[in-house]
């Protein structure tokens, strides 16, 4: 029989790079199961900031000194890493933004805001993190443009079929959509929604945030025409994100912010705009954010985005299996061969936020709530769900123990 | 805030104490009064608790002589709603909205993050703007939960 080698990565010897883990929580080792709302940081990450601050740290782009030339090129080595991880043809198409949210918005009013106007459909899905939902709701609203909603089938996956029915007789221009739910981890066909988008003449923008942490994503693989992701959630610090857009589009964009920094020349008639990516940078730059992004990035690379996704695929499958022993639970979303490391349920007759408080007490961190996804919420006919998410540093043990938390729970307030 | 994150330390039988349980399983003052002489419902929209709250007052139309609620969500919201309506029972409307939620948290007795403090508080929040709209009187409003 032929054996073909899964790539594999050694999670318990990985989870010694995280400091985190060095403490208990109520007594208890921390089983942290929310990486989807955000990772934790591996010590080689941190140490990257640091020297960053120790020995390279001055504002970019604007010194003469050597000093500020080293953080330039800090800076910039750090989008040539953002720019090799999604593929993307050039480095100047990557953009800096504070997360993912900030990306989304940059296309919402940049691009929205002058190619939208009556008689034009804005498509997002059923799926969305509101992050790709409310700025493309409230764009629409103020160029006059319908927004609709490709609804979900019960398997928490998309209804590629209504595409037709959806948009109707108006002109699409906009699709928007998750390449990986956050709330079912349901893996979307952004490339045939991609296809569809372009045969309409709309463009596609895709929200990554939980794709590109956890597997590998190629920006032309895809076929979208923007795409947005945050450090925060692949083991980065907080406040920066990603914005990629293809270079045609960018430029013939308007900017979004405006000030220092992403300008050619300012005169009191008129000021012109500088080159990209600058014209969408405006402001001092997430500079150790970016240093921190990109040490991240190797991080990941070396481990190896195949041997994550496996990993976490593997998890996925194990936590469907045990929780398919306990008949209160409901679990939401596709089968694991087609969802990525994140399981959402309820638990008959006990609230989310009791079934969270109970685990916390067991050292076992997991999100409930609406996940930002008040339209699916809707949809699945609950205020709310638990949600457990797994990463490179999540060990089948941490899913036992949130097993046998449920448990606990149920027996106690169900 | 230190001091009530103290105790967040304590466990698991400490903090879904026999009390709360035993208000969540036999909640008191279950139920409806109509017609009522107040009556509001409440939700947090963050995590869908509800508590739809019906008072019936005594002849001199402002001693709470009656209290009743329904409503479904954690156990929090719904055992310390149990627990606000037999401390109001007897009370005068005007002590009621002038009533510190601390009384009421300290019946209920654990420690709470933020988050679930707003679960906690729910009946009491509901409870003052039914008392509120029937007689006129300002409420000190939480805007985080809405109240038809
Ligand atoms: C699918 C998805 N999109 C967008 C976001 C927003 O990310 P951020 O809060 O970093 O902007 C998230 C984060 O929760 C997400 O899961």
């Amino acid at each position: 029989m032929a054996v073909t080698a899964k790539p594999t990565l050694d999670a318990d010897k990985l989870r010694a790079d995280f400091p985190i883990f060095d403490q208990s929580f109520h007594g208890k080792p921390l089983a942290f199961l929310d990486s989807a709302a955000s990772s934790q940081k591996p010590r080689q990450m941190l140490e990257a900031m640091t020297r960053f601050y120790e020995t390279s740290y001055a504002n970019v782009h604007r010194g003469v000194y050597q000093l500020a030339e080293r953080a330039t090129e800090a800076l910039e080595a750090a989008r040539e890493k953002s720019c090799r991880l999604i593929n993307a043809p050039e480095a100047r198409e990557v953009i800096f933004t504070r997360n993912a949210t900030e990306s989304l918005n940059l296309v919402a009013y940049a691009w929205g805001l002058t190619n939208l106007g009556p008689g034009d459909v804005v498509l997002v899905t059923e799926l969305e993190h509101h992050s790709n939902f409310v700025p493309w709701q409230y764009i629409a609203g103020r160029t006059g443009a319908s927004f609709r909603m490709l609804p979900l089938d019960a398997g928490g996956e998309l209804r590629l079929d209504e595409l037709e029915a959806v948009v109707g007789r108006g002109t699409a221009k906009v699709v928007a959509t998750n390449l990986v739910s956050n709330s079912l981890g349901t893996v979307n066909d952004v490339a045939r929604l991609a296809a569809w988008a372009h045969e309409r003449g709309a463009i596609m923008v895709c929200d990554a945030a939980q794709a590109v942490p956890h597997k590998r994503v190629d920006v032309l693989a895809l076929g979208c025409d923007f795409l947005a992701f945050s450090g925060h959630k692949l083991c980065g610090p907080s406040g920066i994100g990603v914005l990629w857009g293809r270079a045609e589009l960018l430029e013939a964009m308007e900017p979004f912010l405006l000030g220092g920094h992403m300008i050619k020349k300012v005169r009191l008639e008129e000021t012109t705009w500088g080159d990209l990516p600058h014209k969408f940078e405006a402001g001092t730059a997430p500079m150790a954010e970016a240093v921190g992004l990109g040490a991240a990035i190797d991080y990941l690379g070396e481990i190896g985005f195949e041997a994550i996704e496996q990993h976490e695929h593997e998890l996925v499958e194990y936590a469907l299996g045990r929780f398919s022993e306990l008949p209160s639970v409901t679990l939401y979303g596709p089968p694991a061969d087609r969802r990525a490391g994140i399981v959402s349920f309820n638990v008959d007759g006990v609230h989310p936020h009791d079934v969270a408080q109970i685990l916390d007490l067991e050292g076992v961190a997991i999100r409930a709530g609406h996940h930002c996804c008040q339209p699916l919420m809707t949809k699945l006919g609950v205020a709310a769900t638990n949600r457990a998410s797994f990463y490179l540093y999540t060990v089948p043990e941490e899913i036992d123990r949130l097993v046998e938390g449920v448990r606990k729970a149920k027996k106690l307030l169900g | 805030m230190a001091d009530r994150y103290a105790g967040l330390v304590s466990g698991f039988d400490d903090l879904y104490r026999e009390n709360i349980l035993d208000h969540y399983k036999n909640p008191r003052n279950h139920g409806r009064i109509e017609p009522a002489g107040a009556s509001a419902e409440g939700m947090n929209p963050l995590c869908g608790d509800e508590v739809t709250i019906t008072v019936a007052f005594d002849e001199d139309g402002e001693t709470i002589g009656d209290v009743r609620f329904e409503g479904r969500g954690c156990a929090i919201s719904q055992a310390s709603t149990s627990m606000l309506t037999e401390l109001v029972k007897g009370r005068r409307a005007a002590e009621v909205l002038a009533f510190d939620k601390d009384e009421l948290l300290d019946e209920v007795g654990i420690p709470l993050t933020p988050v679930r403090l707003k679960c906690a508080i729910l009946g009491l929040h509901t409870l003052k703007v039914a008392l509120g709209r029937a007689t006129g009187a300002e409420t000190d409003a939480d805007e985080d939960i809405d109240v038809r």
